[in-house]
C-alpha cells in the first residue's frame, strides 16, 4: 500500500501570536515550529497502515528550509521518504495555490490514500486536502476519527452535529484527520537517527510547474477585538450570593438567560 | 460579470437549519449594498418546500436541485449540484456555512471552481465593490482581512455570529436539474449521538466542565443546569482525554470551535488551546476556585469560588426565575 501524508509546519499550540506593527503579517521571532497537530494523526494513520499491509509511506510538505525538521519529525516517527516543496513564490500560497503545488509534486507518485490534517492550525482555512483531492479527481472523506481499509475501499467515520457519519469510499482518496483517530506514536532516538539518512526531494515551483500564485489573500492581520474588562463577582463572599449576582447579572445586564 | 450573492442553504432530515436564515441575511444585506439578487441553493430530496422559508430571510431565487441521490448529504454529490448552479449563474459571492457539512462542501467547492474562499469567518463587509472577510486566524489569536480576487469570493460563515433579520422576497422557485457523476462516496451508516442532546456549536448556551469537574458522574449538576437554560454541555480536553466526556463535546483548538451567546466554564484553566475554541462567545462566565486562572482575563463575569457549591446554587437561582 501506497500512502502520502501532507504535513504543514505551524507555531506551536503554546505561540504567542504577535501581530506586526503594519499589519502585513505576524512576527515570527520566538516562534516554536511543530508539525501541524491534525498532520500527526494522518501521519500515525498512515504508519499503521503500512505496519498492517506493508509498502510505503511519502511525507510532502510545503515550507521554507525550516521545514525541514517537520519532514525529519515525521521520517524520525517511522515514514520512508519526503518531498519537501521550497520555493520563495510558494510561502504566501493560499489554499488553492498550496492544493495545485502538493498535487502536481503527488501525480506521478503511486498512491492508494493520501492524509492530510483537517485544518492547519495557523491559517484555519480547513480547505488543502478538498481541494487536493479535487485536483486529483479522487473522494475525500473530511474529519475522519475512524478508518477501516479492506481491499479497494475504506469505511471512515466522520462526527456532524448530534451524530456520527460511516461513509464508505472507494480507493485512492483523500482522507483529513482529526482527533480521536488515534494516538500519535513520538520519535524513538534509533527512529531520529534513521530518519537522517532517508532520502528527501527538494523541489521548487518551476520544477513543479506551478506559479504559486493565489486568490484570497490576507490583505490585513489585526489583534483580537479586546474584550471589556471582566467583573470577579463577589456579592456578600457566599457562594449562594454569588451565584445569585451572577444569574442576576446574566438576567438584566447581559440579557443572555 | 459575475453578479448576485448566493448562498447555500443547509438542511438535514427535511428541515433547514439555523445557520441557512443566518446566511440568507447576511446575503441580503450584502446584495443590498452591492445592489445585486440575493440566490439560495437548495440542494436535497423533497426539499421544494422548504423555498418559502428561504425568501421571508431574503432570498429573491430558490435554485432549488432535488433529486434522491442529494439525500443523505455526500461531499461528491452535492458539490456537483452546487457547482452546477455556480458555473450557470455566475454570482460573485458564494457563503456556506461553517457547520460540519458547510465546511466540508465549501471546500470541495474551493476546488471545483478554482477560487478563494475566507473560512469561517466572524464579519464581512462590502469594499469598492468587493468582498471583505474578516476571519480568526492561529486559533483566534488574531485575525485576518481577506480579499478574494477570483469570482465566486466565497466565504463560510461561523454558526450563531451572524444576525438573522425577516426580509421578504419573492423567493422565486428555479427548478435545476443536475446529471449527477459517478459517486465514489457513500453513507452506509448514521449512528446518532445518545440522547438527542444539542450540539455544542448550535447552542446559544454552551456550559463547560473541565479537570475541576473530578469525574464523570459530576457532570449531573452541569446537565440540570443546562436542561433548564435550553444549553449545551461541553468539556475541556483534560475531561475528555479522560474519559468523562465523548470526543464530540471537547472544546478547543483540536475540538470544535463554538460561539454562543453565553459559555460558562466550570472547572476550566483557560489553558490557550482551549480559549482558540470558545474566545468568540459572546459573554464568557468563569467559575473556578483558583484567583489566578487565565481563563479569568477572558471572562466578562468571574466567580472565584467552589463549583460544586455555585452551580446548584446557579440552578436553584434559575429555577426560581423561571418559576
Ligand atoms: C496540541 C494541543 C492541543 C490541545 N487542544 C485542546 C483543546 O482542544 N481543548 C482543550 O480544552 N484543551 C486542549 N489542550 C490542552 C490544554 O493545554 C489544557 O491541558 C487543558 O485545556 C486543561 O483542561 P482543564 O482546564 O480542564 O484542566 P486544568 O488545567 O487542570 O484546570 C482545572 C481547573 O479546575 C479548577 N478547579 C479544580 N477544582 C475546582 C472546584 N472544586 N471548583 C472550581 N474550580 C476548580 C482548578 O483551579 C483549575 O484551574 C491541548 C493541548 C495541546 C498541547
Ligand atoms: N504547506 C503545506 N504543506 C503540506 N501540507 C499542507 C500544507 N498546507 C496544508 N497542508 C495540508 O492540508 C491540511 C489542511 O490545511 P489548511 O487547508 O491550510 O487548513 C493540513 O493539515 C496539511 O495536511
Amino acid at each position: 500500500m501506497n500512502i502520502i501524508a501532507c504535513v504543514k509546519q505551524v507555531p506551536d499550540t503554546e505561540a504567542q501570536i504577535k501581530v506586526k506593527a503594519d499589519g502585513s503579517g505576524i512576527d515570527e521571532g520566538g516562534i516554536k515550529w511543530v508539525m501541524n497537530p491534525y498532520d500527526e494523526f494522518g501521519v500515525e494513520e498512515a504508519l499503521r497502515l503500512k505496519e498492517k499491509f506493508g509498502g510505503e509511506v511519502t511525507i510532502v510538505c510545503l515550507g521554507p528550509a525550516r521545514a525541514m525538521e517537520t519532514i525529519r519529525t515525521a521520517l524520525a516517527m517511522g515514514a520512508d521518504k519526503g518531498i519537501h516543496i521550497d520555493d520563495p513564490a510558494l510561502y504566501e500560497a493560499d489554499s488553492y495555490a498550496t492544493a495545485e503545488a502538493l498535487a502536481a509534486a503527488i501525480k506521478g507518485l503511486p498512491y492508494d490514500i493520501i492524509f492530510c490534517g483537517q485544518r492547519a492550525i495557523d491559517d484555519d482555512s480547513g480547505q488543502v486536502g478538498s481541494i487536493l483531492a479535487e485536483l486529483l479527481g479522487i473522494p475525500v472523506v473530511t474529519m475522519v476519527t475512524k478508518l477501516e481499509v479492506e481491499g479497494n475501499s475504506a469505511k471512515a467515520t466522520r462526527p456532524i452535529e448530534g451524530a456520527q457519519l460511516v461513509i464508505s469510499t472507494s480507493l485512492p482518496c483523500v482522507i483529513t484527520a482529526t482527533k480521536g483517530l488515534n494516538e500519535p506514536r513520538y520519535a524513538s532516538l534509533p527512529g531520529i537517527m534513521k530518519a537522517k539518512k532517508k532520502p528527501v526531494d527538494i523541489k521548487n515551483a518551476a520544477a513543479l510547474g506551478v506559479s504559486g500564485a493565489s486568490k484570497a489573500k490576507v490583505v490585513k492581520f489585526v489583534p483580537p477585538p479586546a474584550r471589556p474588562p471582566g467583573k470577579i463577582i463577589c456579592a456578600d463572599d457566599t457562594p449562594e450570593g454569588k451565584a445569585a449576582e451572577l444569574v442576576k447579572l446574566l438576567r438584566e445586564e447581559a440579557k443572555v438567560i | 460579470m459575475a453578479k448576485g450573492v448566493f448562498f447555500v442553504a443547509e438542511c438535514r432530515d427535511g428541515a433547514l437549519r439555523k445557520v441557512s436564515f443566518e446566511l440568507a441575511s447576511t446575503a441580503r444585506k450584502l446584495a443590498d449594498q452591492l445592489g445585486d439578487e440575493v440566490g439560495a441553493i437548495l440542494c436535497g430530496s423533497g426539499v421544494e418546500s422548504l423555498a418559502s422559508e428561504l425568501a421571508k430571510y431574503g432570498a429573491d431565487k430558490v435554485f432549488v436541485v432535488d433529486n434522491p441521490a442529494l439525500e443523505p448529504y455526500t461531499t461528491g454529490a452535492h458539490a456537483q449540484a452546487v457547482a452546477q448552479v455556480v458555473k450557470d449563474n455566475s454570482p460573485s459571492i458564494l457563503l456556506c456555512a461553517a457547520s460540519a457539512q458547510g465546511k466540508d462542501l465549501s471546500a470541495a467547492l474551493v476546488g471545483k471552481l478554482a477560487t478563494g474562499m475566507a473560512t469561517d469567518c466572524t464579519d464581512l463587509r462590502i469594499e469598492n465593490g468587493r468582498l471583505v472577510a474578516v476571519r480568526p486566524m492561529y486559533a483566534g489569536k488574531c485575525y485576518g482581512e481577506v480579499v478574494i480576487s477570483s469570482d465566486p469570493q466565497m466565504a463560510s460563515l461561523r454558526p450563531n455570529v451572524f444576525p438573522v433579520v425577516e426580509c421578504a422576497k419573492a423567493g422565486q422557485v428555479v427548478k435545476v436539474d443536475v446529471a449527477l457523476g459517478e459517486l465514489k462516496t457513500k453513507v452506509v451508516e448514521v449512528i446518532k449521538d445518545t440522547g438527542g442532546k444539542i450540539d455544542v456549536t448550535e447552542a446559544n448556551i454552551v456550559i463547560s466542565g473541565g479537570r475541576g469537574m473530578k469525574g464523570p458522574e459530576n457532570f449531573a449538576i452541569l446537565e440540570e443546569l443546562a436542561a433548564l437554560l435550553g444549553a449545551a454541555v461541553g468539556a475541556s480536553r483534560a475531561a475528555v482525554d479522560a474519559g468523562w466526556r465523548p470526543q464530540s463535546d471537547q472544546v478547543g483548538q483540536t475540538g470544535k470551535v463554538v460561539s454562543p451567546n453565553l459559555y460558562i466554564a466550570c472547572g476550566i484553566s483557560g489553558a490557550i488551546q482551549h480559549l482558540a475554541g470558545m474566545s468568540s462567545s459572546k459573554y464568557i462566565v468563569a467559575i473556578n476556585k483558583d484567583p489566578e486562572a487565565p481563563i479569568f482575563q477572558k471572562a466578562d463575569y468571574g466567580v472565584v469560588d467552589d463549583l460544586f457549591k455555585v452551580v446548584p446554587e446557579m440552578t436553584k437561582e434559575v429555577k426560581k426565575l423561571l418559576g
